[in-house]
């Protein structure tokens, strides 16, 4: 018999002939999150930032000079065009000039590079995470992993409340990296240090609505 | 991979549990020799003192946020249970849904049958190494030593993991595997070990973490095989699920050309949905953080972006032996958070390693057993004082006190000659039925105060039998006057 079939076989066994009926499963929790409006970019700023991450906001017509301020800041005025990489399908209007474009060269190559800039698929308020899902606006994984500084754009419409609203959201069968912070370890007496493997510096430009009335 | 093979293959309820020889859920000493040993220890006291209230701290501030904690938990126990009742549908699905994107599906029995399929898989590579993911089942089943044997480098990358490898030791937690090292401990570890480390290297976490940066970026660079585990696998979508901090993960998940997920057949879950409970969950309970800094999902293969060649080892290894057990079968449904180690006063106490298993703690101390067969772990279901704190924290409501009962009497059941415990117990039972025989056992009972030196408990060290209750139990000395004796005396009857 081949493992499969024993191990399929085995577990029939253990739950015997005569099945027990599946239990329900009642979703009474949270599906929603009460916080909306001008409340909920408050609430994603604050989460971001909790985890000393950096949050820039601006309008729709500025992102590239806030994305060029963040860079700015975390690389040191004068950096190369060569030292930041942005993901092949980030809107043209986003790009700071004077970046290079991600394309098919081995991953390991962005290893050389100091940042790089991506949109994102959805934010989470809540817990502060941002969702890349390797669209090209989001590029491919390793090009929001290699170099060591991350510049986020989120525009408002993609930030929503809770856990269940953003995987609502989101397409599984595409490679999803949920990002909430720089990367970090607590495996030194459980003491929290930013920036292990993972970029140790992450941007957020989050694009707000122009305000509506006074 | 010829280890020593044990002559008996042991079984539960007809189900062959996890085989002996092999991996990493059987010590070498039973839980209280073990324990003495680490109580001795006042440094590993110390260590784990310091950092299981330092995580247990977070924990609550991160839990007491969420006003739909209960609801979340409920549901997390009710996912578990309804995946359990109909785990083979939902592997065949899993199965089906990786096989459709691109990925290889493998079935391993055992540990034995699992080392030796990744073990292939990674020498018909042809590379000369592997790099590691944090993965419990690839530690359970001893994964490293095989390919060890195979003459295979193998990488851990998780930091906690890097410190017990490069250490020589085992883990201890199941989060934060070198738990019991402090930071002078672990600099020690790296200035020793680490090649071409910075002889100016100090003991600052964060010196620490970056000369740990430094040493695994280059194998990153060039790794051409991965292993990892998963915390979660979708039925439905093929999605697999690692969960993780310090980005060694997203490193392993995307840059080689090759991706080996080893994976307890107990990990899937019917459907994508299903994740936003167990997200909610686990991160609060585990890292006490409101999420952790990276998960990555995937689904088989994706072109240009990713490994481009998948395999998921689906492993046994005792877990249908677990699901056997109508009572027992809840520990299958652990999520790896470690919240039930970090307030238990037995771990805070004897550490991992006295557990003798790759799972400590509470919820190591009902699924070793299980997973083994509980004459192989026979002390663990005592392993615990049944406070009932891990049953509180647990994000998936594992009622943990219930099940180590349950193995309890499962031992005494085993038992082919009585006990001196049990014999004791039968004797009780007699006496306290019968008022006579009950005064008589209670003046004679008073004779231990001769025993007792005027101390108000009785010296440990009794003869044996009663020896096995009082060596790791203060046994008062009894009293001067029996409560039956003051009532007569000040009632006058």
């Amino acid at each position: 018999m081949s493992a499969r079939e024993d191990v399929l076989g085995r577990i029939r066994q253990a739950l015997g002939e005569t099945r027990a009926a599946v239990p329900e499963v009642v979703r009474d929790y949270r599906q929603e999150h009460p916080t909306t409006g001008p409340e909920l970019l408050d609430l994603v700023v604050d989460r971001v930032e909790d985890y000393r991450a950096t949050v820039l906001r601006c309008a729709p017509a500025d992102v590239a000079a806030t994305v060029r301020a963040a860079l700015d800041q975390a690389l040191g005025a004068g950096w190369a065009a060569g030292d930041v990489v942005v993901a092949p399908g980030l809107p043209q209007e986003w790009r700071p000039e004077g970046c290079d474009v991600d394309d098919d060269r081995p991953a390991v190559q962005l290893a050389d590079r100091a940042a790089s800039v991506t949109a994102v698929a959805v934010a989470i308020a809540e817990t502060g995470t941002l969702v890349l899902d390797g669209s090209p606006a989001c590029g491919r994984r390793a090009l929001s992993l290699l170099p060591d500084c991350l510049v986020c754009v989120v525009t408002a419409d993609q930030v929503v409340g809770g856990v269940p609203e953003g995987l609502a959201r989101l397409d599984p069968l595409r490679p999803l990296t949920m990002v909430s912070g720089p990367s970090a370890t607590s495996d030194i007496e459980l003491e929290r240090v930013e920036g292990v493997h993972g970029p140790r510096t992450l941007v957020v430009v989050l694009v707000q609505p122009p305000r509506v009335g006074g | 991979m010829t280890a020593t093979v044990p002559p008996k293959a042991p079984t539960f309820l007809g189900l062959p549990t996890a085989p002996r020889g092999v991996g990493h859920l059987r010590g070498d000493q039973s839980f209280p020799d073990a324990a003495r040993g680490a109580l001795r220890d006042g440094q590993l006291r110390a260590n784990l003192g310091h950092a299981t209230s330092t995580i247990r701290g977070k924990r609550a501030r991160v839990v007491a946020e969420v006003p739909d904690w209960e609801q979340l938990r409920a549901a997390g126990k009710a996912l578990k249970a309804a995946t359990m009742a109909r785990l083979d549908e939902h592997l065949e699905e899993l199965e089906r849904q990786v096989t459709a994107r691109g990925g290889v599906v493998h079935w391993a029995r055992d540990a034995n049958e699992a080392n030796e399929i990744v073990t292939r898989l990674v020498l018909a590579t042809g590379a000369p190494e592997v790099v590691k993911v944090k993965s419990m089942a690839t530690q359970e089943i001893g994964l490293n030593e095989a390919l060890e044997a195979a003459g295979l480098d193998v990488f851990e990358t998780d930091l906690a993991e890097l410190i017990v490898q490069l250490g020589e030791d085992q883990p201890s937690h199941i989060l934060v595997p070198a738990i019991h090292k402090n930071r002078a401990e672990i600099r020690e570890i790296f200035a020793r070990t680490i090649p071409g480390v910075d002889p100016g290297l100090t003991d600052d976490p964060r010196r620490l973490a970056m000369a740990a940066r430094q040493h695994l970026r280059e194998r990153f660079l060039r790794a051409r095989v991965a292993v990892s585990g998963a915390n979660f696998a979708v039925a439905e979508t093929g999605t697999l699920t690692v969960v993780e901090s310090e980005g060694n993960g997203r490193m392993c998940l995307t840059l080689p050309e090759t991706l080996i997920t080893v994976m307890g057949i107990e990990k899937v879950v019917p459907t994508w949905r299903d994740l936003e409970v167990f997200l909610q969950l686990l991160p609060r309970s585990s890292t006490g953080e409101r999420m952790n800094p990276y998960t990555s999902t995937w689904a088989g293969v994706t072109p240009g972006d990713g490994p481009q060649e998948f395999h998921l080892v689906l492993l046994d290894n005792g877990r249908t032996a677990v699901l056997a057990d109508e009572v027992g079968r809840e520990a299958l449904h652990c999520i790896r958070c470690s919240a039930c180690l970090n307030v238990c006063p037995v771990y805070e106490r004897t550490g991992g390693h006295s557990y003798g298993s790759v799972y400590p703690g509470p919820i190591g101390a009902i699924l070793s057993p299980q997973l083994t067969g509980v004459e192989d772990n026979a002390s663990l279901p005592y392993a615990s004082s049944l406070c009932g704190a891990c049953f509180e924290v647990c994000p998936v409501a594992i009622d943990i006190p219930s099940i180590l009962v349950h193995l309890r009497a499962e031992h005494v059941e085993a038992q082919e000659k009585p006990t001196a415990e049990g014999l004791a117990f039968t004797a009780l039972a007699r006496a306290m039925s019968n008022p006579r025989l009950w005064h008589l056992a209670q003046r004679a009972a008073g004779l231990g105060r001769l025993l007792s030196r005027g101390r108000p408990t009785l010296p440990n060290a009794l003869p044996p039998p009663v020896s096995g209750w009082t060596r790791s139990r203060d046994l008062p000395t009894p009293p001067a006057r029996t409560f039956v004796q003051q009532w007569t005396e000040e009632h006058g009857r």
